[in-house]
């Protein structure tokens, strides 16, 4: 084992490895040599084990239990927690979804530690790069406690290719506290989002805000999203109207996407929307009134109706 | 009707989401000269689902805050909402508390209170962290049910809470029992405004103030001295250049595709 072990946790659905796994394990890579932790159910971990060394990953640490399903996210902070008291890695990367921060905190909480939310890049020097307040603020801040623990935003960091590996998978042997207070998965309903990628991971975002006008106009912009290969997204006035479900919401409380394109169709651009998109490549903005603040991030405006 | 319930609601003073915020040049703490100040949007959802749980079952609704001097006034405006009391953490030693600390100090307000159920919400508009209910549910042993969008306690002698939470792929239903910590987002109801009749009576509702030594922690372990992370630097987001901006027209629809051709969006 190397000094400088870095612990990722792995995010899958139980079939695949998520996109967020690749992202982290570049940005792990920046600050040592990164160990996966993959914590499954029941059924084989060899499909997301393949997917571990074709992402180049030499060292996995497997754990598997019902728990992880039953209880949310409780047994799975534990079994981090347990790993760093035994593994004392140079830090612990979880993704910023919100399941991942709250691992992220009681990982905090169990080990004494530091850390840091919704990175964006992390140095050599264990750096770590944040944007704070709509992304109007670009902050640079370290952990001083512990060992360092890091929730790095999906969808930012940028993946290089590696070579295929055979990785040696280390099993690790799960105990539970019985002292914690858990909760019960009692169901787990899927809502199908049907062909579109996830909004989070999705190239193209098209998105609708009140100016779209009603539920059957957002149907123009799902046409749009499908014609580019594209997620649809939409504002907080859009979801709370009706006119989209709250899930596909953009913003401070939504989904904060970055997308290689982002088209924003009858919104107004409040400071809490831009939050969700600011980091967005390329803005496309489409708006009756050329006063509308969101024209100030456009690189391509366009005012007039939709 | 159960048993009534003891309600602790978590309320955070935070600045305005809606105006430029920004750090203070001096300690990197969040600039509360310049800022408007106001009750942290989701703890209102908190507030309103407290008076919801206290309509049905019957019980007490405490605030409980932990912020400077200052945040009394966002204290008062939450008791407007209809809360019965407050209760205020606040010591010179608390300022630049990293979240790790300040879920230490709420834990130990916590354990200075009586309560069958925690309300707070999901995340607070200044850091976006989400992680105090969880951190909070790790000090105190307590379940945890976060995102909420939509919660229910049972009417039997060992309550259980029960909520929907909703996940990238669809929602879960989860339970646990009381004792509970709950986080709800903005979709779980709709919050009121204050009546003339609740501004007036919240004038005269208690507030009771904690400096540390009342709750039990050392004023070295918290504010700056304790932080388990420290800013290096920080500054503004770089200016996007400006943008074509066209009027509509016949040729829109030809320029916008020149324009996603040429950064190579299209092909
Ligand atoms: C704590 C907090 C959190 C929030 N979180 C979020 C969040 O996560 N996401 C979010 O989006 N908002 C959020 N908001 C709300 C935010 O402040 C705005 O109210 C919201 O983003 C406005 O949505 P909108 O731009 O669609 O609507 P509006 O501001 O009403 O703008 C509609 C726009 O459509 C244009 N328009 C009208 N008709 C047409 C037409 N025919 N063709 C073209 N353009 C047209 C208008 O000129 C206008 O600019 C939050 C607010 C608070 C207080
Ligand atoms: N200083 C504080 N005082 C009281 N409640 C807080 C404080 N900080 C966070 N909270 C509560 O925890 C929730 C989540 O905050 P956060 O984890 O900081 O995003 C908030 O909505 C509040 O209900």
């Amino acid at each position: 084992m190397t000094d400088s072990q870095v612990l990722v946790l792995i995010d899958h659905d139980g079939g695949a490895i998520a996109k967020s796994a690749e992202e982290l394990l570049a940005v792990a890579r920046v600050i040592g040599e990164p160990a996966a932790v993959l914590l499954t159910g029941s059924g084989s971990p060899e499909p997301l084990v393949r997917g571990l060394a074709v992402l180049g990953v030499v060292t996995v640490f497997h754990a598997s239990a019902a728990e992880y399903a039953q209880h949310g996210v409780v047994p799975r902070a534990e079994t981090l927690a347990a790993l760093v008291r035994e593994h004392r890695p140079t830090a612990v990367l979880v993704p910023a979804t919100a399941d991942g921060k709250e691992i992220a905190g009681r990982l905090a909480v169990l080990t004494d530690s530091g850390l840091v939310t919704d990175v964006t890049e992390l140095g050599e020097d264990g750096k770590a790069v944040q944007e704070i307040f709509a992304g109007d603020v670009i902050v640079r801040s370290h952990v001083t406690v512990g060992t360092p623990i890091f929730a790095v935003r999906p969808g930012v960091a940028a993946v290089e290719s590696v070579a295929q590996v055979e990785p040696s998978v280390i099993a690790v042997r799960p105990e539970f506290s019985a002292a914690v207070g858990l909760s019960e998965v009692v169901e787990e309903v899927a809502e199908p989002r049907g062909s579109r990628p996830e909004l989070t991971e999705a190239k193209v975002v098209v998105s609708g805000g009140r100016g779209v006008g009603s539920a059957e106009d957002f149907g123009l912009l799902e046409e749009l999203a499908d014609q580019l290969g594209g997620a649809v997204g939409a504002s907080r006035a859009a979801t709370d109207g009706g006119l989209y479900p709250h899930r596909y919401q953009v913003g401070q409380t939504g989904k904060t996407v970055s997308p290689q394109l982002y088209i924003a169709c009858g919104i107004s651009g409040a400071i809490q929307h831009k939050a969700g998109m600011q980091t967005s490549k390329n803005i496309v903005v489409i708006n009756t009134d050329e006063t509308s603040p969101l024209f100030e991030m456009a690189d391509f405006g366009v005012v007039g109706d939709l | 009707m159960g048993k009534p319930l003891d309600i602790v609601v978590l309320v955070k003073q935070v600045p305005d989401s809606g105006a430029p915020r920004s750090l203070t040049a001096t300690n990197a703490t969040v600039d509360r000269e310049t800022a408007d100040l106001v009750v942290n949007e989701m703890d209102e959802y908190a507030i309103e689902e407290a008076l919801r749980l206290r309509k049905d079952h019957g019980g007490q609704i405490t605030l409980l805050t932990m912020g400077p001097e200052g945040a009394v006034s966002s204290i008062r405006k939450a008791l407007q909402l209809g809360a019965d009391a407050a209760v205020h953490v606040t010591d010179s030693a608390l300022s630049g508390s990293c979240a790790v600390k300040t879920s230490l100090v709420l834990a130990a307000a916590l354990r200075t209170l009586s309560w069958d159920i925690v309300l707070c919400g999901a995340a607070a508009t200044d850091g976006q962290l989400a992680v105090i209910p969880a951190m909070l549910s790790a000090r105190l042993a307590a379940p945890a049910l976060t995102s909420a969008r939509a919660l229910t306690i049972d009417d039997s002698d060992t309550p259980v809470a029960h909520v929907e939470r909703q996940t990238e792929t669809g929602y879960q239903k989860l339970r646990a029992a009381l004792p509970v910590i709950v986080s709800v987002t903005d979709t779980i109801n709709e919050p009121r405004y204050p009546t003339f009749r609740e501004i007036m009576a919240a004038k005269s509702k208690p507030i009771l103030t904690l400096s540390l030594s009342d709750i039990g922690i050392d004023p070295g372990d918290v504010g700056v001295a304790g932080a388990t992370s420290a800013v290096d630097d920080f500054s503004p987001r770089p200016p996007k250049g400006a943008g074509v901006i066209v009027p509509a027209g016949d040729q829109v629809g030809k320029q916008l595709v020149e324009f996603l051709a040429e950064r190579r969006l299209i092909n």
